[in-house]
């Protein structure tokens, strides 16, 4: 399978209600065996977008491709994709084995052959012990487990699921996520994540679409989205940050020339579309370091810390009353500077990024 | 805290509670143990005896009796079958079929037996099979009885639809099920419990109705009740009370399944 043919192509696809346009002509391309997420949060178009790929809503304008061919005039039932649901939606009334073969049966497999490839992907998930207890009978992340079972039997195209972590504990979560991209990475199956969690996002994916309103904001792998972000929407929505208001003297090739507030002129990088005049800079809390004021650093007053163990978030104002917030790393050596006292900031090298608005 | 309001302590509350209990459970009761009565008076006691039972079934109006049990469960069965089907029908369309031109008014019409006065159901009944030179007799009474058993049967119907998510239609139907197979293998059988307990309830309103039976069955045609009202002109004996109790009998039975069958269906979700 060639990791770069395209497994989904989305076409400027549109969605709209009666009265509202949930999808404003989206594009992407989703490629074989990829981790590929929807990252958003709720009412940004992500979910509407994935039961268009499922069949379960019409596009309105635009055109989806699955290996090339347009899926459009497909029902559900015919098309070659299988989805997680966010409740598992199990039957009830059917035992775990029976519930992982009823694809494979709608498909005309002959009962054993149906039965043994479901008791393999049952396996592959870990529960073949509990191929004839009811939905019932299991645990939240064993039912989830099933659920991912039941969709990968039929062995489809491209697996959609819909935030199926969402309803499993933190702790749960957690170890489910790397079983998930483990299990990913062996079927080999492009795989369509939705999430509204940007830390699930960034640890699964191989890439991320950022979508808000109805628009996708970001195409990129988890590095570019969280170290390059392109717009204040992303910035502010992957991670924790600081947006400044800067004044921009001039852009080019890729690179800003600033001046932050209280006049300290800084050159970084710039998302491509950016132009000078007032603009925003993207600067991430843990890569600020504070020190003694001086003429090349930014000038704060400390108005506040929150110890967190791990962390020190200091909370601080520019000279323009701009909050500012700074993540220390807590260590022996890192005294904490006092309620009131005055500090210079100082951004590591390609911390600081200039966004569009 | 605030206490919650304790209906128990309002002055008369449990007086009036008793006086309605035995306004409308008192004759009930008299008219079961009076079934037992050996003595051939309706209001005095002469002692437990089970003879009034045996001539329900043995004695000369026996006869009468088992041909009307027979007429009233054939068209209790028959109605209630149909209603169920048509209502399971109904239901779906009301609830998976999602918005179309007049759904209020399709619910409404659903339901319209419920509300329209029974006599005037009657009359209009009768004139109708009339009008269009019916001839009345079992089929009159089973078209009758499966009109007004429609919302009957809809009801619980509906309500267990309503409780089961769409999402596994829709994950049949992502599993390759076509539509009819998503009904057929998923919604079904979720729906069961619902679909029991509305036949149930639909049987048991066809066996019990008098009013409409009375208007539209053919001469010489009885079903239990109207056998019982005729039985009951000619004045009241002892035997009326036995077999009126062995119709109460079986109602309570079939309430009571109809109703644990909606509970464990609701449980099991």
């Amino acid at each position: 399978m060639n990791q770069n043919s395209i497994a989904v192509d989305v076409e400027n696809v549109v969605k709209r209600y009666d009265s509202v346009t949930a999808l404003h002509g989206v594009s992407m391309d989703i490629r074989e065996g990829e981790f590929f997420t929807l990252l958003g949060p709720s009412g940004c178009g992500k979910t509407t977008l994935l039961r268009c790929i499922a069949g379960f809503e019409d596009v309105t304008e635009g055109a989806i491709r699955l290996r090339g061919e347009d899926i459009a005039p497909l029902p559900p039932h015919r098309r070659p994709v299988n989805t997680v649901f966010q409740q598992y939606a199990l039957f009830p009334h059917m035992t775990v084995l029976e519930n992982v073969s009823f694809g494979l049966r709608r498909r005309g497999w002959i009962e054993m052959d149906a039965e043994a490839r479901a008791r393999e992907v049952l396996e592959l998930v870990q529960l073949k012990d509990f191929a004839q207890r009811r939905p019932g009978q299991l645990s939240g992340g064993q039912q989830q487990r099933v659920a991912l079972a039941r969709a990968l039997a039929p062995n489809p195209e491209v697996l959609l699921l819909d935030e199926p972590l969402s309803a499993l504990d933190l702790k749960l979560r957690q170890a489910v996520r790397v079983e998930l991209k483990q299990i990913q990475r062996e079927t080999g199956i492009a795989f369509v994540f939705v999430t509204h969690d940007q830390e699930e996002a960034l640890t699964m994916s191989d890439r991320i679409a950022v979508m808000s309103e109805g628009y996708v904001q970001q195409i990129g792998t988890p590095r570019d989205i969280y170290e390059a972000p392109l717009n204040r929407f992303v910035a502010d929505f992957i991670g924790e940050t600081n947006l400044l208001d800067v004044e921009v003297a001039a852009v080019s090739e890729g690179m800003a020339e600033v001046f932050l507030p209280g006049g300290l002129a800084l050159r970084c990088p710039a998302a491509a579309s950016a132009v000078a005049g007032r603009g925003h800079l993207s600067v991430r809390p843990e890569r600020i370091s504070i020190g003694p004021k001086s003429a090349e650093t930014l000038p704060a007053t400390v108005t506040d810390h929150v110890y967190l163990g791990t962390d020190i978030h200091l909370h601080a104002r520019l000279v323009d009353g701009e909050p500012i917030l700074v993540r220390m790393q807590n260590s022996e050596s890192s005294g904490i500077p006092e309620r009131g006292s005055e500090l210079g900031l100082r951004f590591e090298a390609g911390a600081a990024r200039l966004l569009v608005d | 805290m605030i206490k919650p309001l304790d209906l128990r302590r309002f002055t008369g509350f449990r007086a009036l509670t008793i006086l309605c209990l035995v306004v409308l459970y008192a004759p009930l009761i008299i008219v079961a143990i009076y079934s037992f009565n050996d003595s051939t008076s309706i209001t005095r006691w002469g002692g437990f005896s089970l003879k009034w039972y045996v001539d329900v079934f043995t004695g000369p109006d026996a006869p009468k009796f088992r041909n009307a049990a027979i007429n009233s469960f054939t068209i209790a069965i028959g109605a209630a079958t149909c209603a169920t089907i048509i209502a399971t029908a109904a239901a779906v369309a009301m609830n998976r079929a999602g918005r179309f031109r007049g759904k209020v008014a399709s619910l409404a019409l659903i339901n319209l037996p419920l509300m329209v006065p029974e006599i005037v159901t009657a009359v209009a009944s009768l004139i109708f099979f009339i009008t269009i030179g019916f001839k009345t007799g079992l089929m009159t009474i089973f078209i009758a009885h499966l009109v007004f058993c429609i919302p009957f049967a809809y009801l619980p119907i509906s309500a267990r639809m309503q409780s089961v998510p769409d999402v596994y239609e829709q994950a049949a139907m992502d599993l390759y099920a076509t539509p009819w197979e998503a009904f057929r293998l998923i919604l079904l059988p979720l729906m069961i419990p619902g679909i029991l307990s509305g036949f149930l309830l639909a049987f048991i309103i066809s066996l019990d109705d008098f009013l409409i039976t009375n208007f539209v069955k053919g001469a010489g045609i009885e079903t239990l009740p109207t056998a019982i009202f005729g039985s009951v002109k000619q004045g009241i004996k002892p035997n009326i009370m036995a077999i009126s109790t062995l119709l109460l009998g079986v109602s309570v039975v079939f309430v009571t399944l109809s109703w644990f069958i909606g509970r464990a269906g609701q449980s099991k979700n």
